[in-house]
């Protein structure tokens, strides 16, 4: 007991210390990994609690993947201080205020919360029958009685991912793409021809012309390209073409 | 027919387990490669390897300091300093090379008129420090003596080509 | 004795540690000799011998090129984020050690067989960006920097679809406890059925641990070594073990939840008399085999080749396979409905749990 009663007080004192550097650190990046240290912090809390499986979705989710794209978004970005500072005393009030209501918000939240207000039936499993581990009790809540908020919960999310694809995407035609499944198809039938030419005759005949094949190894698409339609890379002209086998 | 098949092989990874298929049986084909530290391969006359300054049978240097190879050197890897010896004869009183700046490209075995500085056939002088790879004379002179039988037969047998 | 060990703090402690050093010593001997075994496989393939010098059959040869490293002096980039810069590698080797604590290596034998397990498993395998990362931002070199980023994104992707295939595995077994997941696999392994998700499982595995052909956070002809450039001497050591100590996780993991763990491949008798872990360091070692002959046979990917492959590839397909596991599951009326670890535990609850004990201790 005494054990769980260090280890609370470690994760909960390193919790808040490094909340409280995430918010005073002077280089972004430090706040994010302060971050992360705080959600382990808080996943420890969980595992204290008995809530392991909340403890390992807190850990994969945000430490493995949200907080991973902040780092990168963080990392990236090239934060100047000074010219972040120039603001500060026109948005100060503004800032304060908001400060203000949710400070007030939270006192009155604390003053009405009770600490551990029954603990007998969270103790007893909200009368689940025993042995049932809370993995599984967190599933029969989610799916059953909360289902609908819980798919409500998804669609926010698609939401949300909808939208930043369309804010982001650009759809640009001249870019060529790679089409993996026309690569493969690809036979060598189709891209190439073996001519027996006569010495010194080229490849470059007029029947050869006539017939659209100026060459042999010559790819008779543009390999899946997109601008294949007189885009600005494509090289068109025969006289190209004929150059090219002269100089080969 | 032909799509269906294609998709059937796609989706079965044909082509990688083909690929996977091949590297293993390679695995257990007999080794292409020479045992190094026990076995060596065949050199030819003219391997560029460490060098040596050569002797002539009576125990005379060969070098009479006309600074060619200093002089035709591209790394500028070689520094000779001469003087005349007691007899009268011109010798050198210093000829370093920096093998870490050499590059072995044998011109200077090429310049030389009395075949004194010449790249033997010795490739394995490796060193735990760069000044053990700062050689001088003796240390050439010790090379000439050490490789003198290997070095003159090369000699002899490039001569042809010359 | 035994109630000294199982029913004092001290004793627990002791044997946890003890647990641990039986784990960790084989496992880092086990690291030397897969760089051995990944150097004299390569060379085979290649028709070359591999290291044969240092001792029989350069038996040694690991031993010598550590000693080696760590003679060499540690450089910390004058420009470098010295604190982050260190911290790094020793993130990455403390990762890949700590998820060793989960793993079953015989019926009930894991320092801490919690049940959760899998999810811990994950958890851990999906922190190892973090050492990647951060030496990546804290060399203050380009190159690292982009083997970092790179490493992220990636290991982002990919984490989506080897979830997926687990949840997969779950659905069969209906427990997040290593141990129940193995035991049901005692008529079939999960190979069999989950084919493509053995393989997917095993590709997502490749990526994960930044293996050819997914090296690209190292990518030696674009970004001279990626994120582990600027580090040298033991720092850099520590990223070897760290990701050799990775890819046996992922193979054990691979082994554990495909592969039967430490089950025989048939329960009679000539199979049944060698003991598990052998059987699951055999399977850990048949997996670290694959996971080196695909590294000499496949080329590189191209990043958004890669890309495509996570994202457009395995991620419709794990999830369409999730889909129908689950659905045939309800339609055969497969799906397992009270799990197993929990009517052990509803067993156990009659008796004092005095091994019960050892696992929380750990897994805190």
């Amino acid at each position: 007991m005494i054990l769980t009663q260090i280890a609370f007080y470690l994760f909960a004192t390193v919790l808040v210390l490094s909340a409280a550097m995430v918010v005073s650190a002077r280089n972004p990046v430090h706040a994010v990994l302060f971050l992360i240290l705080g959600f382990f912090n808080a996943a420890g809390l969980f595992l204290i609690a008995g809530a392991e499986f909340l403890a390992m979705i807190l850990v994969i989710v945000y430490v493995g993947a949200v907080a991973v794209l902040f780092l990168f978004v963080v990392m990236m970005l090239d934060v100047n201080f000074t010219q972040l500072r120039e603001g500060v005393q026109r948005y100060a009030p503004v800032g304060a205020a908001i400060g203000v209501v949710l400070l007030a918000e939270l006192v009155f939240t604390v003053a009405r919360w009770q600490v551990v207000p029954h603990p007998a039936p969270i103790a007893a499993g909200n009368g689940l029958p025993p042995g049932i581990t809370n993995t599984e009790a967190l599933g029969r809540l989610i799916y059953t009685d909360y289902v609908f908020l819980f798919q409500a919960c998804g669609l926010v999310l698609m939401v949300a991912m909808i939208g930043a694809i369309v804010l982001t995407l650009r759809e640009r035609p001249s870019a060529k793409r790679q089409d993996v499944s026309k690569q493969h198809a690809r036979m060598p039938a189709d891209t190439m021809e073996m001519m027996s030419l006569s010495l010194g005759a080229g490849t470059t005949g007029n029947h050869a012309l006539a017939a659209g094949r100026d060459g042999f190894l010559r790819p008779h698409d543009g390999y899946g390209a997109v601008a294949d339609e007189g885009g600005p890379g494509v090289r068109a002209p025969e006289d190209h073409e004929a150059d090219h086998h002269h100089g080969a | 027919m032909a799509g269906l098949d294609r998709i059937a092989r796609t989706f079965l990874l044909t082509e990688l387990l083909g690929g996977l298929a091949t590297t293993l049986r390679y695995m257990f084909k007999p080794k292409a490669t020479l045992n190094y530290p026990y076995e060596k391969g065949a050199l030819s006359p003219r391997f560029r390897g460490e060098h040596a300054l050569r002797r002539y049978p009576n125990g005379e240097e060969r070098c009479i300091a006309c600074k060619l190879c200093e002089a035709v050197c591209p790394a500028e890897a070689i520094t000779i300093e001469a003087e005349p010896r007691e007899d009268g004869s011109r010798r050198t009183t210093r000829y370093d090379i920096d093998m870490t700046k050499c590059i072995y490209c044998g011109l200077c075995e090429e310049a030389c008129p009395v075949d004194a500085i010449v790249e033997g056939p010795n490739y394995e002088f490796a060193t735990e420090t760069r000044e053990e790879l700062m050689y001088n004379k003796d240390k050439l002179l010790a090379n000439g003596d050490r490789w003198e039988a290997v070095l003159a037969r090369r000699i002899e047998l490039d001569a042809p080509y010359r | 004795m035994s109630h000294f060990f199982l029913h004092t703090t001290l004793g627990l402690v002791i044997l946890t540690v003890l647990e641990c050093l039986a784990i960790l010593v084989p496992l880092l001997m086990g690291v030397a000799y897969l760089v051995l075994a990944e150097r004299k496989v390569l060379g085979a393939i290649q028709l070359r011998k591999g290291p044969n010098v240092v001792g029989p059959f350069g038996m040694f040869q690991t031993f010598a090129d550590a000693i080696k490293m760590m003679t060499k002096e540690t450089v910390i980039p004058s420009g470098a984020n010295r604190v982050l810069f260190l911290v790094a590698p020793f993130l990455t080797f403390l990762l890949a050690m700590i998820a060793w604590a989960v793993i079953p290596t015989n019926n009930g034998w894991a320092i801490a067989d919690i049940n959760v397990g899998v999810l811990y498993l994950f958890a851990v395998s999906s922190l190892g960006v973090y050492g990647i990362i951060i030496a990546g931002w804290a060399s203050n070199s380009k190159y690292a920097f982009m083997g970092g980023l790179r490493s992220a994104a990636q290991m982002v992707s990919y984490e989506v679809s080897l979830g997926l295939v687990i949840v997969c595995v779950l659905l069969v077994v209906g427990s997040l406890n290593l141990n129940d997941i193995i035991l049901a696999q005692r008529h079939v392994w999960f190979c069999l059925p989950l084919l493509p998700m053995f393989v997917v499982f095993f590709i997502s595995a490749l990526a994960e641990t930044n293996r050819a052909p997914f090296d690209l956070p190292e990518g030696e002809s674009e970004l001279v070594a990626g994120f582990f450039v600027e580090y040298s001497s033991l720092a850099f050591g520590l990223f070897f073990l760290g990701e050799y100590m990775n890819m046996i996780l992922m193979s054990a993991m691979t082994s554990i939840l495909f592969l039967g763990g430490w089950l025989p491949p048939v329960g009679i008798a000539p199979f049944t008399w060698i003991p598990g872990p052998i059987w699951l360091i055999a399977k850990i070692c048949f997996v670290l085999f694959m996971f080196i002959w695909v590294r000499a046979t496949f080329p590189r990917y191209r990043y958004d080749q890669l890309m495509r492959l996570g994202w457009k590839v395995f991620l419709p397909l794990s999830l369409g396979w999730m889909v129908l596991t689950a659905g045939f599951l309800l339609a055969t009326g497969l799906l397992p409905t009270t799990t197993p670890h929990a009517a052990a535990i509803a067993a156990s609850a009659q008796t004092p749990p005095a091994v019960e004990a050892a696992p929380s201790e750990g897994a805190g």
